[in-house]
């Protein structure tokens, strides 16, 4: 759909020999097409754009909206071995359904992401964690 | 013949202690016989299991902490495969991240030392080290 569209307009003077070019790119033809910068920007970490209730519910339900500066727990509080047995940690970082929130949405840095979901999915194995909740 | 391995397994809940005795004693012997040192063994009890593994609902979580090479833990996953009561294991690597972590507590050590006395830097730095 969205190469048609790309086809059509015809007017850009960007190469369009290649339409599998990925939306990220900040080009200044892509003006003329609003929603898909909105779409770039909701996937960045500009939450405070979008609805609030997209992703603040899983927080507890206490949250309006969401804060500009979450900050990476593991970073503040200085753990550093993210274990597979410590089931309630890793149960903060694990929706109702069983699948592991996005840290777009827990605040939780890179490096700490990735051991975080490799020990989810080590906990998974063993039993400790589901692999799929309710929904 | 230095890595050090977790080994989380499962045993089934209707088994008798006795039984649970002789199983991980035959493990550890089988640790020896290859050349490898057990660390600890941890019961850690029955709990629920977070899905039906094997139409089980509960489950006997053992951690065993074992130093040896790689073919030792091929040689006791092997067992463990075998054995009827064991329904699920896992094992882990851990000596990569030991050693990240004594790194990071050593570097932290240093830092907190250094700030506070000069002096007490060295020989408070090594033994949290050491003892870690």
């Amino acid at each position: 759909m969205t190469e048609e569209t790309r086809a059509a307009a015809g007017s850009t003077t960007e190469a369009v020999a290649t339409p599998e070019r990925p939306e990220r790119t900040d080009r200044p033809e892509r003006a003329e097409r609003p929603e898909r910068t909105e779409r770039v920007d909701r996937g960045e970490r500009r939450p405070g754009r979008s609805s609030p209730g997209a992703g603040g519910g899983r927080e507890g339900g206490a949250r309006k909206f969401f804060r500009r500066k979450k900050v990476c727990k593991f970073c503040v509080e200085k753990i550093e071995a993210i274990n597979y047995k410590d089931v309630r940690l890793l149960q903060q970082f694990v929706a109702e359904s069983g699948k592991i929130v996005p840290r777009r949405l827990t605040g939780v840095c890179t490096p700490h992401q990735r051991r975080l979901s490799s020990a989810i999915k080590q906990a998974r194995n063993i039993a400790l964690l589901p692999f799929a909740g309710r929904a | 013949m230095n890595r050090t391995y977790e080994l989380m397994f499962i045993v089934r809940p209707d088994m008798a202690e006795e039984d649970q005795d002789k199983l991980i004693s035959t493990l550890e012997s089988a640790v020896t016989s290859f050349g490898g040192r057990v660390k600890s063994i941890e019961r850690m009890g029955k709990r629920r299991l977070a899905y039906t593994v094997r139409k089980f609902q509960d489950g006997i979580y053992v951690l065993l902490t074992a130093e040896g090479s790689g073919g030792l833990m091929h040689e006791l996953e092997r067992r463990l495969r075998v054995s009827e009561p064991v329904i699920k294991f896992l094992t882990v690597r851990i000596d990569e991240e030991q050693k990240r972590l004594d790194k990071i507590k050593a570097i932290r050590a240093a830092k907190r030392k250094t700030s506070s006395t000069p002096a007490a830097a060295e020989a408070a730095g090594e033994t949290p080290a050491a003892t870690a």
